[in-house]
C-alpha cells in the first residue's frame, strides 16, 4: 500500500511541475502577479513530494518487500540496514530517483534563498528547472518505474553487488549528484538572463552562489569516489580515465571556468556572456554525464542494467534541453550587454585564458571518449583511447594553467603588468627550480618531466601562499600586525588561498605516488616478513570471522620497523553467499601521509598466500588536496553570504 | 619514443594486483620494461582493464608473452607490432597517429587555437 502511495505522490509531483511550466509564464506574459508568485510555493512542495514518495521506496527496500520488482532485484533481507538504504541509489531506477529527488531539492533551495532577486527571474528559473523535473519525472514513471510490483512475489531479493557494500555508496554518489544537479540552477537563471532579465551584479553574486555550492557538492563527489577506488578495487588506483569517471569529470572543469567568470562578474561585472554560455555547457555535461552512465552506450566498470530505450529516452531529454538552450543563447546572446573593456594582461585576462584552457581540456576528454564510438559507427574501425591518451594530452593542458595561476591572482584588475607580478615571484621561482633539480638527483631513474612536476607543485602551493604575504605586505609591517591584517582578509580570499593550495598538494601526492611508489609481489606464509621501503610487513596469520551477510577469511600484518613492532592492520578476502562473489578488502598502513597497501590474492600450498604489497608515499595528499578545495569553498560561502541573501 | 614519453610523463595510473609472482621477472630493468608496455594494452576480454590489471586468463598469457620477448631481445615496437597484428588496434590505449584517428591527436590544439583566435579578436574589438 505504501508503496503506492509512494508512486502516485509521484505522478502528482509530475502534475505540479506541469502546472508550475504552464501557470508562471502565463503570469509574465499577462503581467499576472498572482499567478507568477505560485511559482515559489510550487516548487517547495514539488520537493516535498518527490521526497514523501522517496521514502516510500526506501521503506521498501528497509522491509524487505520482495513485491516490488525494483526491491527484488536489489536487495536482500539479510544485508544490513545500512546497506539496504544505499541499496536505493545502487540501481537505475533508484538512481535516477535520487537524481530527481536532488533537482527538486534544489528548486526548493532557490524559492527559499531568493530574497532581493527580481520576483519574474525568480518565476523563470523555477519555470526552467520544472522543464527539467518534468522530463525526469515523466520518463521515470514511463520506462523506469521503481513502484512497479510483480506477482507473484519471490522470497528472496537478489541482493546488492558486494563491491558497493560500502560506506563509499553512502556519500559518493548523492554528493555527486549534488554538484551535477546543482548546476542545474546555474542553467535555468542563464536561460532566465537571455528570457527577459536585464540584471547585473545581483546576476554576478546569484551564479556565484550556486556555482559555488554545486563545485563544493561535485569536488567532495569526485575526491570520495576516487579514495573508494583506490581501496575497494584492489589495486590502488585511483583515476583510470574510465567513461564514467571522465563523465564527472568535464562539469568539474567546466564548473571551475565557470565558478571563476563568476566571481569576475560578480566583482566587476564583466565577462557576463562568458558566465551564460559556461552555465549552459556545465549543464549539459551533467547531463551528457547522466547519458553516457545511464545508457550504457560506453564500456564501463559502472555499468547498471541494459535497456536501449532508456538510453534513447535519456538521448532525446538532453538534445531538447542542451539544443535548445545553444539555440536561445545563439539568438539572444548579442542582446546581452557587452562586458567592460580589459587588457590581455590583467586579472580578466588571466581568467579568460584560464577559462579557455579548461574548456578546452573538457573538450579533448569529450573526444577522447566519445570517438571511439563514433569512428566505429562511422568506419567500423575499432580502437581504444585510454589512460595514456588522456594523460598526455590532459597534462600538457593544465600543466600551463597551473604555472599561470599564482601570476594570475596577483595581476591587478583590468590593467596588470607582468614584470611587477613576476618581481613578486622570483623568489618561490628560484626555490622550485631547485626543487626540481634535488628531486632529479632524488630518483633511481631519473626522469626530467616528473622532477619538474615536484618544482610545479610546490610553485602552485607556496605561490599561493605568498599571495597572503603579498596582499598584507608594506615596507615595515610587523609580523603582528600582519597577521592582523591576514586575519582581517575576506572569507573569499582564504577560500582562494585553501582551493588553489589543494590543487598543489593533490598535484603532489600524484606525482610521488607515482615516482617514488615501491611494490613487492610475495608467496609467504604466517610467520614471514616482507621487507618494503626499509621496513618490514610481517605477517602473523590467518583468522576466519563470520559477518552479517558474508564470510570472510583475515589475514593480520604488522609493521616492523628495526626490530620494533609498530601498527598492525587486517585485510581479509570476504565471500558473499548470496552472490556466490568474493571481494578482497585491502589493508592499509597509514604513516604520516604514506600508506601501506596490502592486498591478498590466491592461496598456495603450504598455508602460503601470494600478498601485494605497495608503498605509496604521500598518497593521502591526493584526497587531502580535494578537502583542501571542499574546505575552501565552504570558507568563500560563509554563513555572512548566506545571511545577506536572506536579509536582502 | 613516444612510450618513453608516455610513461616517464606525470603516469597516473598505478601498477596492478594482477601480475603473478611467476611472471616476474628476474631482471628488473626488463621487468618495468614489460609493466610499461603491458600498461599501453588493453584486455579484450574484461571491461575497461589493461592487461597489467586483469586477472583474465588470457591477459596473464599475454604478459607471459610480453616478457618472454623481451628475454629474446625484442624491442618495445616489435612487440607492439606483433600483438597489434594479432588483435587489432583495439587493444593500443594510445591510439596511433595514423588514418582517422589524426583528427583526435589534432583536435584539442585547434579547439585551444581556435579559442585563443577567438579571444584576440574578441580584445582587438573591445580595443576599437
Amino acid at each position: 500500500m505504501i508503496v503506492e502511495v509512494g508512486h502516485f505522490l509521484l505522478i502528482l509531483a509530475l502534475a505540479l511541475s506541469i502546472y508550475q511550466i504552464v501557470v508562471p509564464i502565463f503570469g509574465i506574459f499577462c503581467h499576472d502577479k498572482k499567478a507568477i508568485i505560485t511559482a515559489r510555493p510550487i516548487a517547495m512542495l514539488v520537493f516535498v513530494l518527490v521526497a514523501l514518495s522517496f521514502f516510500t521506496l526506501i521503506y521498501a527496500y528497509i522491509t524487505s518487500d520482495f513485491s516490488v520488482l525494483n526491491v527484488a532485484q536489489n536487495s536482500h533481507s539479510e544485508k544490513p540496514l545500512l546497506f539496504k538504504i544505499t541499496g536505493v541509489w545502487g540501481n537505475h531506477e533508484g538512481s535516477m530517483m535520487l537524481w530527481v529527488l536532488i533537482l527538486t531539492f534544489f528548486s526548493a533551495l532557490v524559492a527559499i534563498f531568493c530574497q532581493g532577486m527580481p520576483v519574474n527571474f525568480i518565476a523563470l528559473v523555477l519555470v526552467c528547472q520544472s522543464f527539467i523535473v518534468c522530463a525526469f519525472l515523466a520518463f521515470i514513471l514511463v520506462i523506469s518505474n521503481p513502484f512497479q510490483r510483480i506477482a507473484p512475489p519471490v522470497f528472496q531479493g537478489r541482493g546488492l553487488n558486494p563491491i558497493l557494500q560500502d560506506i563509499g555508496l553512502a556519500l559518493h554518489p548523492p554528493l555527486l549528484y549534488l554538484g551535477y544537479v546543482g548546476f542545474s540552477v546555474c542553467f535555468s537563471s542563464a536561460i532566465a538572463v537571455l528570457l527577459n532579465e536585464d540584471l547585473e551584479v545581483a546576476f554576478g553574486s546569484w551564479m556565484r552562489s550556486w556555482a559555488l555550492l554545486s563545485w563544493m557538492f561535485l569536488t567532495a563527489g569526485i575526491t570520495i569516489g576516487s579514495y573508494w577506488a583506490y581501496y575497494e578495487i584492489g589495486w590502488g588506483g585511483y583515476w583510470s580515465w574510465d567513461p564514467v569517471e571522465n563523465a564527472s569529470l568535464m562539469p568539474w572543469l567546466s564548473g571551475t571556468a565557470l565558478l571563476h567568470s563568476a566571481i569576475m562578474l560578480e566583482k566587476h561585472s564583466s565577462l557576463k556572456i562568458w558566465n551564460i554560455f559556461l552555465a549552459i555547457i556545465t549543464f549539459s555535461l551533467s547531463l551528457l554525464g547522466t547519458f553516457l552512465v545511464r545508457s550504457n552506450i560506453l564500456t564501463s566498470v559502472h555499468s547498471f542494467s541494459i535497456d536501449p530505450r532508456r538510453g534513447i529516452a535519456i538521448l532525446c531529454i538532453l538534445i531538447f534541453f542542451i539544443g535548445n538552450a545553444l539555440l536561445l543563447f545563439a539568438f539572444r546572446a548579442s542582446s546581452i550587454k557587452s562586458s567592460s573593456f580589459f587588457q590581455p594582461i590583467s586579472r580578466e585576462g588571466a581568467l579568460v585564458f584560464n577559462t579557455i584552457f579548461l574548456i578546452v581540456a573538457v573538450a579533448t576528454i569529450l573526444i577522447g571518449t566519445l570517438y571511439p564510438m563514433l569512428l566505429e559507427t562511422l568506419t567500423g574501425e575499432k580502437i581504444s583511447v585510454g589512460a595514456p591518451f588522456f594523460n598526455l594530452t590532459f597534462s600538457s593542458l593544465i600543466v600551463p594553467l597551473l604555472i599561470a595561476m599564482p601570476f594570475g591572482s596577483l595581476l591587478f584588475l583590468k590593467k596588470g603588468d607582468t614584470v611587477v607580478a613576476a618581481g613578486r615571484l622570483y623568489l618561490i621561482l628560484a626555490l622550485a627550480i631547485m626543487i626540481t633539480v634535488f628531486v632529479f638527483h632524488l630518483q633511481k631513474e631519473s626522469k626530467i618531466l616528473s622532477a619538474a612536476g615536484f618544482g610545479l607543485a610546490f610553485w602552485v602551493v607556496i605561490g599561493t601562499l605568498a599571495n597572503l604575504t603579498i596582499k598584507t605586505r608594506n615596507s615595515h609591517t610587523s609580523p603582528i600586525t600582519r597577521w592582523n591584517r591576514i586575519k582581517k582578509l575576506p572569507n573569499t580570499f582564504s577560500g582562494k588561498i585553501f582551493a588553489h593550495m589543494g590543487l598543489g598538494v593533490t598535484l603532489f601526492g600524484i606525482l610521488a605516488v607515482a615516482s617514488f611508489r615501491e611494490e613487492r609481489i610475495a608467496n609467504i606464509a604466517p610467520g614471514d616478513a616482507v621487507r618494503i621501503a626499509g621496513k618490514d610487513i610481517y605477517f602473523d596469520g590467518y583468522m576466519d570471522y563470520s559477518g552479517e551477510n558474508y564470510y570472510e577469511t583475515r589475514l593480520y600484518f604488522t609493521l616492523v620497523d628495526g626490530g620494533e613492532r609498530g601498527a598492525n592492520v587486517m585485510a581479509s578476502k570476504r565471500t558473499f553467499p548470496s552472490q556466490n562473489m568474493q571481494v578482497t578488502k585491502v589493508g592499509l598502513l597509514r604513516c604520516g601521509l604514506s600508506q601501506y597497501y596490502i592486498a591478498p590474492s590466491d592461496y598456495t600450498d603450504n598455508n602460503k598466500i601470494i600478498v601485494h604489497i605497495y608503498w605509496n608515499p604521500w598518497v593521502l595528499c591526493i584526497w587531502l588536496g580535494g578537502f583542501l578545495m571542499v574546505a575552501g569553498s565552504i570558507f568563500s560561502f560563509s554563513i555572512r553570504h548566506l545571511r545577506m541573501r536572506m536579509l536582502a | 619514443m613516444l612510450y618513453f614519453f608516455l610513461t616517464v610523463y606525470f603516469g597516473f595510473t598505478l601498477a596492478a594486483n594482477a601480475v603473478l609472482l611467476n611472471e616476474v621477472l628476474p631482471n628488473q630493468k626488463l621487468e618495468l620494461r614489460a609493466r610499461a608496455i603491458s600498461s599501453q594494452l588493453r584486455c579484450l576480454v574484461c571491461q575497461n582493464e589493461t592487461i597489467d590489471d586483469s586477472n583474465a586468463l588470457l591477459a596473464h598469457s599475454l604478459r607471459l608473452f610480453i616478457r618472454e620477448r623481451l628475454q629474446e631481445g625484442d624491442n618495445e615496437k616489435q612487440i607492439l607490432d606483433f600483438i597489434v597484428a594479432r588483435y587489432g588496434e583495439y587493444v593500443l590505449l594510445t591510439p596511433r597517429f595514423s588514418g582517422a584517428k589524426i583528427i583526435l591527436w589534432l583536435a584539442p590544439i585547434f579547439i585551444l587555437l581556435f579559442g585563443l583566435i577567438y579571444i584576440a579578436f574578441f580584445m582587438i574589438r573591445g580595443r576599437n
